[in-house]
Parts: C-alpha cells; sequence; structure tokens
C-alpha cells in the first residue's frame, strides 16, 4: 500500500517539476511550483518525513512561489512596459 | 578558453562526479532495512535525554552546533535582502489603492487566519514531542499572518506588522540561541549542551534545552520571513521607480519628480 502511495507521489513530483521546466510564463512556473511543493510534501509523508514535509508544505508551496510573483511584478513594471500580465517570460526591453 | 574545450572539461568532470557517486550509491546501506547504524544510536540519545521527536534531538541536541550554522544562514540571508532591497535614492513611495476583495474569499481567509496561526505556535511548541520544531511552525505562522494581505487589505497587514518589531525578534532569536549555548558553558558544559533537566518524557517540558532552542528558531523564523516577504510586498506593492507611472513609451528618459502626478490608476493594486 505505501509502495503504491510513494510510486503515485514520485510520478506526481515528476509530472509537476516537468511541467515547471516546459512553461515558459514565469507567472505560471510559480503557479506549477507550488502544486510540484505539495507533490513533494505528499513524498515526504509517505517517506515517513513528517517534519521535512511540513517545511516543504510552508516554504516550497506557499513563500517560494509568493517571492517569485512579487519578483515578477516588480521586474515587469518598468517604464513604458505597462503591467504586462500577459507578456512573454524572455522579452527584452 | 573555447567552448569545444570547455564541453570536454564539462564532460570529463560530469564523468568523474558519476563514477563517484555510482560507488558512493552502491556503498550505501540497503534502503528501508532493518540495520540503521546510525539511526539506532541517534534513538538512544534521543531517549535518554527524554526527546520523543527524534528529528529534533537530533537537530537541537546531538547536532545543535549544525542546527546554529542554519539559523545563521537564514538570518543572513534575510539581511542580505535587507540591504538589497532597501528604497533607494531615486525610488519614492506610494500608497497602493484598497482592493475589493470577494466576501467569500474574505470570510475563509479570517476563518483561517487564527487557525493557521494556532497550528504553528502548537508546531513549534511541540517541536520536542511530535513532528515540527521552530523552523516548520514559525514558516507556517508566518505565513499565516499574510492570510491577511488576502482576506483585506496591505494596510491591514501593515497594521498587524510593526516591522521593527519583527527586524528585533529576527535578531533577538539568533541571539537566543547564542547565549543557551553560552549558558551551557556557564554552566560547566560544552557550548549547546544540553544541560537542563530532561523533565518528562513525551510533555511540553520535556527534552532540557530542545525547546528552548525550538522556541528561538520558532522566533528567528516568523521574524525572518515576515521580514523578508515584507521587503518583497514593498518593492511589488509600494515602492515606485523614478517615471514607473509614466505610461508612454519613451518614458525611460523622463526625469524622476513626474511620478505622483501620473495617478492614472493602472492595476497597482492587482494581487500578487
Amino acid at each position: 500500500m505505501t509502495d503504491v502511495l510513494i510510486v503515485v507521489a514520485l510520478l506526481l513530483v515528476a509530472g509537476a517539476a516537468t511541467a515547471a521546466v516546459l512553461n515558459r510564463d514565469p507567472v505560471r512556473q510559480a503557479l506549477v511550483l507550488s502544486f510540484l511543493g505539495l507533490a513533494l510534501a505528499l513524498l515526504f509523508t509517505f517517506l515517513q518525513a513528517p517534519d521535512v514535509a511540513l517545511s516543504q508544505l510552508a516554504v516550497g508551496s506557499a513563500v517560494t512561489p509568493l517571492m517569485i510573483l512579487l519578483t515578477v511584478r516588480k521586474v515587469r513594471r518598468r517604464p513604458g512596459d505597462g503591467d504586462g500580465a500577459d507578456q512573454r517570460a524572455g522579452r527584452e526591453r | 578558453m573555447s567552448a569545444r574545450v570547455r564541453l570536454w572539461v564539462f564532460l570529463a568532470g560530469a564523468a568523474g562526479f558519476a563514477v563517484l557517486f555510482a560507488v558512493a550509491c552502491f556503498g550505501l546501506p540497503a534502503f528501508g532495512t532493518v540495520h540503521h547504524p546510525y539511526g539506532v544510536r541517534a534513538v538512544h540519545a534521543s531517549l535518554s535525554h527524554h526527546t520523543a521527536n527524534v528529528i529534533a534531538s537530533v537537530n537541537f541536541d546531538l547536532r545543535a552546533f549544525d542546527t546554529l550554522g542554519e539559523e545563521t544562514i537564514l538570518f543572513s540571508a534575510v539581511l542580505g535582502t535587507v540591504v538589497l532591497l532597501r528604497q533607494a535614492r531615486d525610488e519614492h513611495r506610494k500608497d497602493p489603492e484598497p482592493a475589493v476583495v470577494h466576501p467569500r474569499v474574505r470570510r475563509f481567509a479570517l476563518l483561517m487566519l487564527p487557525l493557521a496561526l494556532l497550528v504553528g505556535l502548537y508546531v513549534i511548541a511541540h517541536g520536542q514531542v511530535s513532528p515540527g520544531g521552530g523552523f516548520q511552525g514559525g514558516v507556517v505562522a508566518a505565513t499565516a499572518l499574510h492570510l491577511l494581505y488576502i482576506a483585506a487589505d496591505y494596510r491591514a497587514l501593515e497594521r498587524v506588522r510593526p516591522l521593527t518589531l519583527y527586524e528585533v525578534g529576527e535578531a533577538a532569536g539568533e541571539a537566543a540561541y547564542v547565549i543557551t549555548g553560552l549558558a551551557a558553558v556557564l554552566a560547566g558544559s560544552a557550548f549547546l549542551a544540553n544541560v537542563l533537566p530532561f523533565g518528562t518524557f513525551a510533555t511540553l517540558s520535556s527534552g532540557g534545552t530542545v525547546p528552548v532552542l525550538n522556541a528561538a528558531v520558532g522566533l528567528e523564523v516568523v521574524s525572518g520571513v515576515v521580514v523578508l516577504l515584507a521587503r518583497f510586498l514593498d518593492q511589488a506593492v509600494e515602492i515606485e521607480e523614478p517615471g514607473a507611472d509614466d505610461g508612454s513609451p519613451g518614458g525611460a528618459g523622463s526625469g524622476p519628480d513626474n511620478g505622483d502626478d501620473g495617478d492614472d490608476g493602472d492595476d497597482e493594486r492587482e494581487r500578487a
């Protein structure tokens, strides 16, 4: 039973991590990263490491994505750039 | 160095690492077996010090000096962020406009706020008994405070968040850890040795210095994360670059004093 849960959690982690790499938009990446944090927390719980899972849940799925979102917002808000929420990620000024 | 040479240097390094890593992996004890040389010793030491949570015993008793280093890394990281993200001379502050929050979101967030805060404090206080501890509980409590930003407003968050207090709290948490270690030296033992009475097993007062160090780390982490997020929020919501709200495509070269008049109400208050 535990083995099945571990495999499911591993697949979730691999899927979320791949999605995070394939996404080009940092805002979407942050959201996927949040899901990846959740999947990792599940994996750590199934591997009997609740301490690590708790840290992962708070840092990986809440604080880090929030910091990325805030950074993206600050960086994009430049003169003449508008708010640019739907602009491509690597656009150069 | 040409690209070709660089590639070969990288490949050589990667191959060396792969070989060493494979050898090291084959030298490890098998996954999930009954033979745990370190685990057996750690559990024994943890039980003899009346700490039910063995992880907390390893972190704050057997390897407390290690944790001091980790705490200092966080402290330095937050300090670096505070220095890097401070308001520059040519930037100015602009009060963000209050945003409308959906009543259901507001109700849910206000309901979760005390609950999450309580969970955070519980996890800090029970670090020596159940999974968790200062770091985990600290991050949960600090994140819980920011539910106020989601539920109400940036200004409501600022009201419960006197930043100076949290900056002092961060330093105090770091200092408390070192002082606890020095107190052990004064008591005639080694730095950060567990010198307090061990108490009753699996109760709040068990573990000797473990709950004290947990509380110190908890204070440091709550304050550190709040300060860290406050700096990022400041940058994203409040601090304006010169000409930031100019709006025109050629606005880069405009003067630094045109900021406060161009209140063109673009979605500055868009939620992060």
